[in-house]
């Protein structure tokens, strides 16, 4: 069922309100909930971010735009806290790290399954193999130092393999930035997965950024020093998809779309009653907020809303495990790189890369030393070896 | 009180799902590994560690009289740095201590309404003023000494790293009271332990009226214990352990 964003008027903006015991509700639970519910809290934590994100930005160059920028974000800033909430506090930061690059690999597989445009699908299996290869980093750290099994929360999803190493992925800055589609000519569904996409990945920059002092253990603050960096890399690959000629206002309603888009996607497949009627209330939130700024985009641009989106929205995004598309991009992909903003062979990478790459990786490589002869065992590790032991 | 835990859909084990896992496994050689081990990951802490500072330092005395008896006591062999340190660690200790039963009473309070209770409350304020007459203890030897009770020495600091999941466990609004009781026991054996090692220290450094003071402190926190743990094995197994 396709949902019409010009159908539903949804709830106004003036009666989005909150109370703290709203914004603080009880979490989701590690052990028994399903692992897609916790990807989708994720990703629409990320999502809102982003446009809380994006709406200071534009309220720093619209002086008329202030006071409504203003009015919308105060709620993206409760929805984010309520849904960020959830998340249980048994979780431990490697942990909550291990679903958000879950979270990664499996919503930008499902992307790019849909995606139109052959360049960016491309960006996308591109971005996921580096992801993915995170995970696999991870899940070393955390059986290595925690003693726990990263597929507790994976919940036999998602692959615990290597991927594109991340040795090899640090790049030169240039060599990062893509082209972006044409948004005269681009279908809508490719400048939602664009939004989605990226905002998924700076809330996972941020969040590496700002959890990895955290750690005591000085093999975990040097992995997520590398693994941040590249998801800084990530950013950068995936907002230059976006086309920079889009009006602030019309990026506005791209982000209203978008959350209007995902929340879609997760009311139509949330398996636990109590957060799919958060996902409802959410939907009718940004539907409400939508509208909000179609008048704006009337009133100051003088244009029509439906120019931009013509038809229903697209089918809502797959939240399953995208393993079998994984696996094949894997075996057909890994050995792909990025120069400019072509994608190349291995062996067609630019010097100012290779450069900043053997500087980078010059005393030591965090990635390879963690996972070094790691191999994913149900139980951790250990399990194997005390059977060949034994 | 009954808190036993129920069967559920837990999706965490391989058992949920075995043909993914399966799959999984049968992959676990698809893509190549760096060769090596975990020896890696203990070159690079090694690494570290030979380089690191210490967490901090113990402060010095800011009264006369603390200067005077630093200095006396380092003429005679004795290390008032670590007694100040270990000082510090109880102090912390104690205070975290009486907010982790403070976090108890609520959660016993609160069930004791819908079901039950075999932990008496009454019990539990006795054992939370205990606590906090130790850490106000504490704090006067340590002003004896000439320290500063109020500074975080670096022992203080890392019993507050320690107790960070005992206090996660307490505070979580989901965790049983046998649960809780399980993380206040693993605090009451370090505390008891602390006691000790605490008496020990002032005794070497011929402080008697310390000694004398924590004696009563260690006697009452072996109640605790013994309380704690009697409290715990009615909740699991129906009655005490006979020792």
């Amino acid at each position: 069922m396709s949902l019409n964003l010009f159908s539903a008027k949804g709830t106004p903006v003036e009666k989005q309100r909150f109370t703290w015991r709203d914004l603080v509700g009880k979490p989701i639970s590690k052990l028994d909930d399903d692992a897609f519910t916790r990807v989708r809290i994720i990703l629409m934590n990320g999502i809102e971010q982003e446009c809380q994100r994006f709406q200071h930005m534009a309220a720093r160059k619209n002086r008329g735009l202030r006071i409504p920028l203003a009015q919308v974000r105060r709620v993206e800033q409760h929805q984010a806290t309520m849904i960020n909430w959830l998340i249980g506090p048994d979780h431990s930061p490697l942990e909550v790290t291990i679903g958000y690059e879950q979270t990664a690999i499996e919503v930008t597989a499902a992307v790019a399954q849909r995606e139109p445009d052959p360049y960016i699908a491309q960006a996308y299996r591109f971005g996921m193999l580096e992801d993915f290869d995170h995970l696999y980093r991870y899940s070393a750290l955390m059986d290595r130092m925690e003693g726990k099994d990263a597929n507790n929360i994976l919940q036999c999803y998602t692959d615990i393999l290597p991927g594109r190493p991340t040795i090899v992925e640090h790049r030169a800055p240039e060599d990062d930035v893509r082209e972006p589609y044409n948004k005269d000519a681009a279908a809508p569904i490719t400048k939602l997965h664009a939004l989605t996409i990226v905002a998924a990945e700076m809330q996972v920059n941020q969040y590496y950024l700002n959890i990895g002092p955290q750690f005591a253990d000085p093999m975990a603050r040097q992995l997520y020093a590398e693994i941040a960096s590249i998801e800084e890399q990530h950013v950068t690959h995936y907002e230059s998809l976006l086309d920079p000629q889009e009006s602030w206002l019309e990026q506005w309603l791209l982000h209203e779309a978008t959350e209007v888009y995902n929340y879609y996607s997760c009311v139509q497949q949330e398996s636990n009653a109590r957060i799919k009627a958060i996902w409802e209330r959410f939907l009718d939130y940004e539907l409400g907020q939508f509208h909000f700024v179609c008048e704006l985009f009337k009133q100051y641009e003088n244009r029509d809303p439906m120019e931009i989106f013509p038809g229903d929205l697209p089918e809502p995004i797959q939240f399953a495990s995208q393993r079998e598309f994984v696996r094949q991009t894997l075996l057909q992909e890994v050995d792909m790189r990025a120069n400019g903003t072509r994608f190349v062979g291995r062996d067609e990478e630019s010097p100012a890369t290779l450069e900043y790459r053997n500087h980078m990786n010059s005393a030591g490589s965090p990635s390879e030393i963690v996972a070094a002869g790691y191999i994913w065992t149900p139980g951790s590790e250990l399990t194997r070896r005390e059977a060949l032991a034994a | 009180m009954n808190e036993q835990p129920k069967m559920g859909m837990n999706r965490t084990g391989v058992q949920m799902s075995p043909i993914d896992t399966n799959q999984m496994l049968d992959a676990s050689t698809m893509m190549p590994v760096t060769p090596g081990d975990e020896s890696a990951i203990a070159d690079l802490r090694s690494s570290y560690i030979v380089e690191a500072d210490q967490v901090g330092s113990v402060p010095p005395p800011g009264t006369v009289k603390g200067v005077l008896s630093t200095g006396v006591s380092m003429l005679t062999g004795n290390n008032p740095n670590l007694l100040l340190d270990k000082l510090g660690e109880r102090l912390a200790f104690e205070r975290t201590g009486t907010r982790l039963y403070e976090a108890l009473i609520t959660k016993v309070q609160s069930l004791e309404r819908t079901g039950t209770m075999t932990v008496s409350v009454e019990k539990l304020m006795q054992i939370r003023d205990e606590e906090a007459r130790h850490f106000a203890l504490i704090a006067e030897a340590i002003r004896s000494l000439g320290g500063d009770p109020t500074a975080q020495t670096p022992c203080a600091d890392l019993v507050g790293v320690e107790s960070m999941g005992l206090m996660q466990a307490l505070t979580d609004p989901r965790t049983t009271v046998s649960q809780s009781l399980h993380a206040i026991m693993v605090a009451e054996m370090t505390d008891n332990n602390g006691w000790e090692m605490l008496i020990a220290l002032a005794q070497e450094q011929n402080h008697d009226q310390l000694v004398h003071s924590f004696n009563t402190a260690l006697s009452h926190e072996r109640e605790h214990l013994q309380q704690v743990q009697s409290w715990l094995e009615q909740a699991m197994l129906g009655a005490p352990i006979i020792h």
